[in-house]
């Protein structure tokens, strides 16, 4: 039995200081017992000499210097996993709320894991179907990779996760695949959509859930993706399953991470941020990926709301630097009304290069797809320029780029929510809109897939009658 | 291996403070606690010194022993490097990963070099003989491509008292003796180096020669020399760790160092899985042979983050001093830089600029500072480089960040990425008009040779053009396009001509990912025809819509995949382009 403290000296914010400490660890997790009996978890973040830096999960309110008494464990903070946290529903900090019996753990990992070792991993390649055209065709997710939902407030960044999560599949693979959700301070009722989705696609028996709600305590928040990801980990390297980590919404994350940076009054970076923002974040995207010799993967689809719709805000932009790509929304397409408003020139998959062509998707897929952006690219510069000086200063061309933007939009970016396209009928709307343009313009295409494709399309084109 | 020589008192995430180290000296190598974790003094006050552990610290605490070495931060330097991957403190994760599994957990150690591994060599010295640093004693032969001079370290000068037979050994055994005036010093086939000190060299010159890197707007327009510095900033998704990669990949370079400081995992993993695959395009060996990769990814520990800079530097020297010419890959140094900021915080040190500590400024500079053209040290004079590319990733893009800031002062060529440009998938996206190459002028000799008598001059005519595009840009913004001349119609369609037809790559595109200067230069030449002969046209009557509507602007436009074997396609379409010309002007003339 560990010693009982009751030698807190200062409590400040999320921290307390305890004193007179033997034997305290960085990193380790302390209970805290409070005057009425009830306990609370923290973990040490700095001991010096006989003082232990404390920052208490579930917020200090309630504690007093005389009553209260602190026990520290001698390890880290653990996850109990076993496959029978499949369907199961945790809060923030692990704990089962779903009713049912705790989980019986094979094992229980520390949930700040180890780094995975570069040379252990395996290249992300396999094609990941979501069914989403300006995913699949321009952005594409590939098995192991973060790719992660730049939002704003209000955008209908949780539809576009639950129907990846429920439409994703590797075409012609039959495995076993789960779902770890993480909620991060978000609503009861955004929450309420994923559960609702997954029951109604039957994805639930296969979900884990870690919900840290927006009345959890805030402090809680920087440990409930670590939760969520040791049970990834679990699930993807000693399971050999295939598991997407939804989590949302990262900048709750940032701001609790920031709240605890402050009441430590540590030099604050941009914004207010720690300086080491950057490197705690890597820790949560890095777990992303496949390791050589194991069947199993972790795709990441985190969520953020980016403060104002500004992508240089420090949370999006860390973000960025880290995952590999991003899923960036907009706002004007979503006020035209265009669901998945998904505006595909600042997104960008890093991993798509090799998940697509020949014997992946279609071997025209990759000349497609810069096509498309450099043709959509010409056509919204010359549609800003209409804007300003009127359709007549525009030549011919310029204008049939606009108008090949107006149908991208319109076509290509615009399905219904429980639309699910295949490859090939994403990259054939692709090419009907191509057509739209004269040959000589396709540059980025080489001329044997013109050859074999375009004809096609210019002839049904043709024979349905343009729309 | 050494006895416990301090208690620690404090620990704060990779900052330890231990005390009671007996006689502790700056940047001395540590053990710290009982899992015995790497770690580096960087602090001295009184009897208690700071340590940056270069391992996670949990569950390490006060009480615990520090065991000191006496030794600098220091990278083992000998046959076996090419063709590895360490992280930042020169851990072979090939090996780690063989002998602990997937995940690097704490307090593992294996040596840089292996000491099983034999290596055939035959010392060319002989006993009696006066040698001193940078001397050759032989050559091993480290992979199909490279042959590794085993050197006389630096600080050593003597008499040879002896020397091995001819024969296989292992890095570990003694080939040579010299005899020093300060006794018998035993020579390895490796040697130590501490990572912070540069190894000297006999002489610094200037650069001469371009580095080809077959990537056309930076042989063309940006160029880098051998033995120079470069930098591209640029917002995420802009592409700079694609231009390192091409870089690493096609430069003409003796040796690549790649370091993968604070980045992407999957993109670490990307280099060792294709490098294999890929051949050098001069002399058709796998690229590995020629590459060593130093991975600190961004979830490793942040202090050995730090410290991998200084490793991959101090292994690009140690091949310099051989005579080679090398290349060095930093992605990113924003990484390091706040690697620096983050113990200089735990530091409580006075920050300077967003933060960062007041000698950030100096730190990169003296990085950057160990490239260049030199003359290395032992009997023979020979020259050899040094060149260093490092990427900076600025918050938000913004140039105006320190680590930019401080960068641009000191490297010679400035790559600019422009996230717009990335966005209408213009790669590489280096901006033309903000980015520049103090090297060019340096250099106008090499391209007259190696490119063209005109090269020059075609090249600063097309650098106008694009100038000049800006300009009218502006003005059809204002305006629209009809106010233009036709002339100046002329001038934006060779300008987008030079943009799409030219600066534009295809990373992923076989025939396109590499274009030889032959290449480079036959492809400038076909665009400035066509602007010659089509301002030319306008001067005689020719309608300004028969010159844009030409097809033989397609056969341009294709030109980019016209394979290194095939050149002789580009006189096919400079005679399309000049018939063309003529039989527009035959039209006219025939009213």
């Amino acid at each position: 039995m560990a010693k009982e403290y009751i030698t807190t000296r200062e409590i400040a914010g999320p921290l307390i200081i305890v004193d007179q400490v033997e034997k305290a660890t960085y990193n380790e997790i302390v209970e805290i017992k409070l005057g009425d009996g009830s306990i609370k978890r923290g973990q040490v973040l700095e001991v010096d000499h006989d003082r232990a830096l404390v920052q208490v999960f579930e917020g200090t309110s309630g504690l007093n210097l005389g009553d209260t008494k602190v026990r520290f464990l001698g390890r880290g903070v653990e996850l109990g996993v076993a496959s029978s946290i499949l369907g199961r529903v945790f809060d923030g900090s692990g704990r089962p709320i779903d009713g049912l019996p705790p989980i019986v753990p094979d094992s229980k990992l520390d949930i700040n894991g180890s780094p995975l070792n570069p040379y252990a991993r395996d290249y992300p390649s396999e094609f990941i179907q979501t069914g989403i055209s300006s995913i699949d065709g321009l952005n594409t997710l590939v098995r192991g990779q973060k790719l992660p939902i730049f939002s704003g407030s209000g955008l209908p960044h949780e539809k576009i996760a639950a129907q990846i999560a429920r439409q994703a599949k590797v075409l012609g693979a039959q495995e076993k695949f789960a779902v770890i959700f993480v909620a991060m301070g978000i609503n009861f009722e955004e929450a309420n959509y994923f559960i609702q989705s997954f029951k109604e696609s039957g994805a639930i028996e296969r979900s884990v859930m870690f919900l840290n709600l927006g009345g959890d305590p805030v402090i809680e928040r920087i440990a409930t993706p670590r939760f969520g990801l040791t049970a990834a980990e679990y699930l993807a390297f000693e399971l050999g399953m295939q598991v997407l980590v939804i989590m949302t919404d990262m900048t709750n994350y940032c701001e609790a991470l920031r709240e605890i940076s402050a009441a430590r009054k540590e030099v604050p970076g941009r914004r207010g941020y720690p300086g080491y923002m950057y490197t705690d974040l890597a820790t949560i995207y890095e777990r992303a990926g496949r390791i050589k010799g194991k069947s199993g993967s972790i795709t990441q689809i985190p969520i953020l709301t980016m403060p104002e719709d500004d992508k240089t805000h420090p949370i999006p932009d860390l973000t960025g630097y880290i995952t590999e790509g991003q899923i960036f929304l907009s706002r004007t397409l979503n006020q035209q009304g265009i669901y998945p408003p998904i505006d595909v020139m600042p997104s960008l998959s890093r991993l798509k290069d090799k998940g697509i062509g020949k014997g992946k998707t279609r071997e025209d897929h990759a000349d497609v797809l810069n096509q498309l952006f450099a043709a959509y690219a010409r056509g919204r510069e010359s549609r800003e320029l209409a804007t300003v000086l009127g359709e007549s200063a525009l030549t011919p061309s310029d204008l049939l780029f606009v108008k090949f933007a107006d149908e991208f939009e319109d076509k290509f970016v615009r399905q219904d929510i429980l639309e699910d396209r295949t490859i090939e009928q994403t990259l054939d709307i692709g090419w009907k809109l191509l057509a739209i343009l004269p040959i000589e313009e396709l540059k980025r295409i080489r001329p044997q897939f013109i050859d074999k494709y375009l004809k096609l399309f210019i002839k049904k084109e043709g024979g349905v009658s343009a729309s | 291996m050494n006895e416990q020589s301090g208690v620690i008192v404090k620990v704060s995430g990779p900052l330890v403070v231990a005390h009671g180290i007996p006689d502790a000296r700056m940047y001395e190598m540590v053990y710290v606690g009982n899992k015995r974790l790497f770690g580096e003094i960087i602090e001295i006050k009184r009897d208690n010194a700071s340590i940056q552990v270069y391992e996670d610290t949990s569950g390490i605490g006060p009480g615990e022993p520090v065991f000191s070495t006496g030794m600098p931060l220091s990278v083992e330097l000998g046959p076996g490097l090419i063709g590895s991957i360490y992280d930042g403190i020169q851990r072979p994760l090939d090996v780690l990963r063989g002998k602990y599994g997937n995940f690097v957990t704490r307090g593992l150690f294996e040596t840089a070099l292996r000491r099983d591994k034999k290596w055939m060599i035959t010392p060319l010295l002989k006993v009696g003989e006066e040698v001193q640093g940078g001397d050759i004693i032989g050559e091993v032969e480290e992979t199909p491509l490279i042959k590794h001079k085993i050197l006389i370290p630096p600080d050593i000068k003597g008499t040879v008292s002896f020397v091995a037979k001819s024969g296989e050994y292992t890095v570990d055994e003694v080939v040579l003796k010299v005899k020093t005036s300060y006794g018998e010093q035993g020579i390895r086939l490796y040697q130590k180096w501490p990572v912070r000190i540069p190894r000297p060299v006999n002489e610094r010159i200037a650069p001469d020669k371009l580095l080809i890197t077959g990537q056309r707007v930076i042989d063309a327009f940006f160029p880098i020399a051998k033995g120079g510095t470069a930098c591209i900033p640029g917002p995420f998704g802009s592409g700079k760790t694609v231009v390192q990669h091409q870089l690493s990949k096609w430069a003409d370079a003796d040796i690549i160092v790649f370091i993968g400081c604070g980045e992407r995992g999957n993109e670490m993993t990307d280099v060792l899985m294709e490098f294999p695959e890929l051949k050098d395009p001069r002399t058709g060996r796998p690229l590995m042979e020629r590459t060593i990769l130093i991975a600190n990814t961004s979830n490793m520990p942040v202090a050995a983050r730090e410290a991998s800079v200084f490793t991959g530097i101090t292994i690009a020297e140690y091949y310099r001093d051989m005579g080679y010419s090398v290349a060095l890959m930093a992605d990113s140094t924003s990484r390091w830089a706040e690697a620096m900021r983050e113990m200089s915080g735990r530091l409580e040190e006075m920050p300077g600029e967003e933060g960062y500590p007041a000698y950030l400024a100096s730190r990169v500079a003296s990085f950057y500072e160990r490239a260049g053209r030199v003359i290395i040290l032992g009997r023979e004079n020979k020259e050899a480089t040094l060149s260093v590319i490092g990427a900076v990733s600025p918050p938000g893009g913004d140039l105006s960040d320190p680590v930019v800031q401080a960068t641009l002062r000191t490297v010679r060529v400035f790559w600019s990425l422009d996230a717009s440009l990335a966005y209408a998938r213009h790669f590489p996206a280096i901006q033309w008009l903000r980015s520049y190459s103090l090297y060019a002028d340096f250099l106008s000799d090499f391209y007259k040779e190696n490119m063209g008598e005109d090269w020059v001059d075609i090249r600063t005519k097309a650098m106008g053009i694009l100038r000049k595009e800006s300009e009218l840009q502006e003005m059809v913004r204002l305006v629209g396009i009809d106010a233009l001349s036709s002339s100046d119609r002329i001038v934006m369609e060779t300008a987008r001509s030079i943009r799409e037809d030219f600066l534009q790559q295809n990373a992923f595109l076989p025939e396109d990912t590499y274009s030889s200067l032959k290449k480079q230069y036959r492809m400038m030449k076909l665009i400035d025809l066509f602007d010659i002969l089509a301002h030319d046209g306008l001067k005689n009557g020719v309608e300004l819509e028969e010159i844009l509507s030409l097809p033989v602007r397609v056969e341009i436009s294709r030109a980019k995949v016209i394979p290194e074997d095939n050149l002789e396609e580009f006189n096919k379409i400079e005679v399309n382009i000049r018939n063309s010309f003529k039989r527009l002007l035959k039209e006219v003339k025939n009213g």
